[in-house]
């Protein structure tokens, strides 16, 4: 039985839930939050795209980031340079932070996601798929690989003059999963999933 | 309906339900002696009415914010050394140095996400603290607007620590310039992960719940 009620999780007020047209969204009466969105085959779409997010993902960790030319060296970087030097320096707090928002909470997010709704498309759960999805949900806004890119443009725009800065193929691809994760954001309905979840209890 | 919004609000805590931090399910509120023990039948998150100990959690993280803010911007984040040479940056200096360069949009970019944005999410959560201690009735959807914003930019100040990052891993050995991390990295990516906490243990609901009459519908 779908939920007839919700309550808005800024102001506590209590909504009606009514069917919404596509893409659509309905907000607080009260104070003007989301309530909740109605967004067609938002399990396929998240599913199809936290597939390609990780693939994405491996990609940006096999091929060169970014290369630096000067004098006429050319050093590589891979995306885990950072950190590894970072660590080097003592910084170990700030690598692993680095480390974790800008690759391994992605990983995790988009890996939960596919563990969760890949079964679920089969009517199938596997175990502690409910755990692993609200995992999946609190770790979203540490998810950081938007800010992790602005990052890089402005450290190009930095070093331009000193030397010349080559865009490796992992570049291109942690580029794509940005837009994937952003998409990830907008496509899935939590709301959905958890239906969907008591649909099979 | 506008009317009587403001006393007779038709909240969950209200209606002797609450909503599950974890999936959103409405769930009759467990009896006293379950409080604190109580989870969601759907998603297994422990089920509270408001985020637990919302405002004293808020505090400690915002009071420990305000005390890593100042040796984050005192503090170099970056030490360049070229030909023998080092020179020191704060994140401060890094904005100047990008205005006198000319690069004017990289360093409003850089100056809003590491200087306006985690101060004003210091001032912004303060603020809202004391309105809510203070039990203020005043413009309450404008302090719940002002809160989504806090939650929604605090991530951007992420952005002077990846900079960080990419460029000790560009610019180092084999080259006449090196850069390495400045400590002042560390207690700036301390504020911005801190701050982002405590957006989160803040509950707006605590805003909205001043506005009714009586308060036991909501005491924990």
């Amino acid at each position: 039985m779908a939920q007839t009620l919700i309550a808005c999780h800024e102001c506590d007020l209590l909504h009606r839930v009514q069917p919404l047209p596509e893409k659509s969204n309905a907000r607080c009466r009260r104070c003007g939050a989301l309530l909740y969105v109605h967004f067609p085959k938002t399990i396929d779409r998240s599913l199809a795209l936290a597939i390609t997010g990780l693939v994405l993902l491996v990609i940006a960790n096999i091929y060169p980031f970014l290369s630096l030319e000067s004098q006429g060296t050319i050093l590589e970087t891979t995306l885990i340079t950072g950190t590894i030097i970072l660590s080097q320096e003592g910084m170990v707090g700030v690598a692993i932070l680095v480390l974790l928002t800008s690759m391994l909470i992605p990983c995790l997010l988009l890996g939960a996601l596919v563990y969760v709704l890949w079964p679920m498309k089969m009517h199938r759960h596997l175990p502690a798929n409910r755990r692993i999805f609200r995992l999946a949900l609190t770790l979203r806004p540490w998810s950081m690989t938007e800010v992790f890119l602005l990052g890089i443009l402005v450290s190009v725009v930095k070093l331009a003059k000193m030397a010349t800065i080559i865009p490796g193929t992992a570049l291109f691809s942690f580029l794509g999963l940005v837009f994937v994760l952003a998409a990830v954001n907008t496509f899935l309905v939590p709301r959905t999933v958890w239906e969907k979840m008591d649909e099979w209890r | 309906m506008a009317m009587n919004r403001v006393h007779a609000a038709h909240t969950a805590a209200r209606s002797g339900l609450l909503n599950c931090h974890g999936c959103s399910l409405l769930v009759r509120r467990p009896s006293v002696a379950d409080r604190g023990h109580a989870r969601c039948p759907r998603c297994g998150a422990r089920l509270h009415l408001r985020k637990p100990n919302s405002i004293v959690r808020t505090w400690a993280l915002l009071i420990a914010a305000f005390i890593f803010y100042i040796p984050a911007n005192l503090l170099p984040v970056t030490i360049t050394t070229y030909l023998g040479s080092t020179q020191s940056d704060t994140i401060m200096s890094g904005v100047i140095f990008f205005m006198k360069t000319g690069s004017w949009g990289i360093a409003l970019i850089i100056f809003v996400a590491s200087i306006v944005v985690p101060i004003a999410k210091l001032i912004v959560l303060s603020g809202l603290l004391l309105s809510v201690q203070r039990r203020s009735r005043w413009r309450p959807e404008e302090r719940t607007r002002l809160y989504r914003i806090t939650e929604l930019v605090g991530r951007w100040s992420m952005l002077d620590v990846f900079v960080v990052t990419v460029m000790v891993a560009l610019v180092r050995l084999g080259f006449l310039t090196t850069i390495e991390a400045g400590s002042g990295v560390v207690y700036f990516a301390a504020v911005v992960v801190i701050t982002m906490i405590s957006a989160m243990t803040f509950d707006p609901r605590l805003i909205w719940d001043a506005l009714e009459k009586n308060d036991e519908s909501t005491a924990h």
